[in-house]
């Protein structure tokens, strides 16, 4: 054994904490990546319409003061700052589950249907009269995005390509139905046009207790089961005789999929790029270990949206770009780049 | 002969493909079992069936005169190992990595990775002769190396069987024999071994029970230059032959009469 073997380590699983080596590249990137996350969070709570100092920004953290910067870091951007963390967690680490299920690079939350269900849930519940306020939106997109994730694990389960088929089929249906209702009904369309274009401003005021628990829990969830999805990753025959209960492994990631892009749906908007991308960008170095890539994509997502939702703030002098739109400029770009750097193969 | 793992008149289906019909099988402990047969013979499925891989319609699979079935799913695997004709490694995934998932069975949710799983994964990799591939990817590995990696995240398993499938396909002549001769020392260092075989001759060399299959079922079963004759090679292959014994080893060779179509 070389002595570079030695210092690589074994395959660590579950954690950082997990680490036994005093130096390990992995680790040594994961704690590069939670700086850079401080670094871009504290940049995001000082840009807006009135621009704070990142040395402000620390000082209202750490040591607030009450004077007006204060009070608009810590009230303001501090609570849209934490909301695109767990957005971005919740949508990146759920798009490293749905690829390593699905065992398809190009597989992205929404392919199990659930972005498609809570749009669809929101149009209805404006179509009734329903889906009034953030609350009631919040509402429905949690409720239409469960029952999608329901009714495509039901049919599908019994393999991910039929899952992946079954989420594809019924994005198009309700995509379908929900566009020609709100081509029929302007005040429905006028609903949806706001949320559909995935925003973190001004959700402050909705009920955000609930999705951002769930949030956390699920991403718990998904940093336990990430062991299990690693004997997974070796094919479910090996998966099953290493003892990895592969369909109870397969119905929980569905679950924390479901919930982590439900949530995270319900309360930004559908975000795209977010899922598909960040598992790309950490393929590499997490070398085909499950708790890594999770590690690195809960890290990594909220970092790329931080980031987005400052372009969305600065692009233009007047008002906001969506973020939504933010982070489908940035991932188109980044995904070509990953696509060259890695070679077509990696997809 | 003892026998802790066996197969009681199992009847083994794959939706309406009935492939065996009450198969019984006693797995001698300690003991090299070789299967062989015809393409499509049963082969493949009796061990998938062994390791509860498919669950019989019928007739019960024994561990310690205990249901495979019955077993917590952990518990199984810290007993029976077993290695599919083509498994899948994840891209980009190292040597050491994919040995280590071997230990899965051992950890628990929140278990550090222990003194104990380091040990395990060093042994099977120096015993299939990978250790010094440990830093390199799978992906970039020869046919027989990478045999011998996921032979490595087996025995990493620590299981006293192994099971498996066809593990010499793909692998040229050396090779073949190289991996024969691993399992054979596997076998005298304690432990039990079922594989799938293609070629009866290897069988017949370094088995020391050799299990005949045709149409799902067992044709013949013994140590091999007992049960080995023409007669057999007619029956479960087809094969006109005559047996002669191995010039190195002494055991039945099975040279084919036919020539040409």
């Amino acid at each position: 054994m070389t002595a570079a073997g030695r210092a690589s380590g074994p395959e660590v699983s579950g954690g950082p904490a997990r680490t036994r080596r005093a130096f390990s590249p992995q680790l040594g990137l994961f704690v590069g990546g939670l700086v850079l996350l401080a670094v871009v969070a504290v940049l995001s709570m000082g840009v807006g319409a009135r621009p704070v100092p990142p040395a402000e920004v620390v000082r209202a953290l750490l040591d607030y003061q009450g004077t007006d910067d204060h009070v608009i870091v810590r009230d303001v951007r501090l609570p849209r700052s934490l909301l695109a963390v767990a957005v971005g967690a919740a949508l990146a680490v759920a798009g490293a589950l749905i690829q390593t299920l699905a065992r398809n690079p190009l597989a992205e939350p929404g392919i199990l249907g659930v972005t498609a269900g809570a749009g669809f849930a929101i149009t209805v519940g404006s179509a009734l009269g329903l889906a009034v306020g953030q609350a009631g939106e919040l509402g429905f997109a949690i409720v239409g995005s469960v029952l999608a994730a329901l009714l495509v694990a039901a049919v599908g389960r019994r393999s991910p390509l039929r899952l992946v088929l079954t989420g594809v089929a019924l994005t198009a249906v309700l995509s379908g139905v929900a566009l020609g209702m709100r081509l029929m009904l302007p005040d429905v369309f006028d609903t949806y046009r706001f949320w559909s274009v995935g925003s973190l401003a001004a959700r402050e005021q909705a009920p955000l207790a609930l999705p951002l628990t769930a949030i956390v829990v699920c991403l718990l969830g998904a940093l336990l089961l990430s062991r299990a999805l690693n004997a997974l990753t070796l094919g479910e025959n090996v998966a099953h005789t290493l003892g990895a209960g592969v369909g109870r492994v397969r119905g929980l990631a569905l679950v924390l999929i479901t919930v982590l892009c439900g949530a995270a749906t319900a309360v930004a908007g559908p975000i795209l790029f977010v899922g598909l991308i960040v598992p790309h960008l950490v393929r590499k170095p997490a070398a085909g270990s499950v708790p890594w890539l999770i590690l690195y994509t809960m890290v990594l997502g909220p970092v790329l949206l931080l980031i987005a939702d400052i372009g969305s703030r600065v692009l233009l002098p007047t008002g906001e770009v969506p973020v939504g739109i933010v982070t489908a400029f940035l991932g188109g770009p980044m995904l070509i780049w990953a696509v060259r750097r890695y070679g077509a193969g990696s997809l | 002969m003892s026998a802790r793992l066996t197969a009681r008149e199992i009847t083994l289906r794959y939706g309406e493909r009935v492939v065996s019909t009450r198969l019984s099988l006693d797995v001698p402990d300690g003991a090299f079992t070789a299967i062989v047969g015809p393409n499509a013979c049963g082969k493949s499925t009796l061990l998938r069936a062994l390791v509860r891989l498919l669950r019989p319609e019928s007739g019960h699979v024994e561990l310690d005169g205990r249901e495979v079935g019955g077993y917590a799913s952990k518990a199984l695997a810290k007993q029976l190992g077993f290695l599919p004709q083509d498994p899948l490694a994840p891209d980009d995934i190292k040597v050491r990595q994919l040995v280590s998932r071997g230990r899965f069975p051992h950890q628990s949710l929140l278990a550090l990775w222990s003194a104990q799983d380091e040990e395990a994964v060093a042994e099977a990799m120096a015993s299939a002769g990978v250790a010094d591939l440990g830093d390199r990817p799978v992906q970039e590995l020869s046919g027989g190396q990478r045999q011998r990696v996921w032979m490595a995240m087996v025995l990493a398993q620590r299981t006293p069987y192994l099971l498996l499938d066809e593990p010499t396909s793909f692998l040229d002549i050396t090779h073949q024999y190289q991996l024969l001769g691993l399992l054979a020392r596997l076998r005298d260092e304690g432990r039990t071994v079922i594989a799938v075989l293609h070629d009866i001759n290897q069988a017949c060399r370094y088995a020391d029970h050799l299990v005949a299959m045709r149409d799902g079922r067992v044709v013949a079963e013994g140590v091999p230059k007992d049960v080995v004759d023409a007669a057999l090679i007619k029956d479960v292959f087809e094969l006109p032959s005559v047996i002669v014994p191995d010039p190195v080893t002494g055991t039945p060779m099975v040279v084919p009469t036919l020539q040409g179509e």
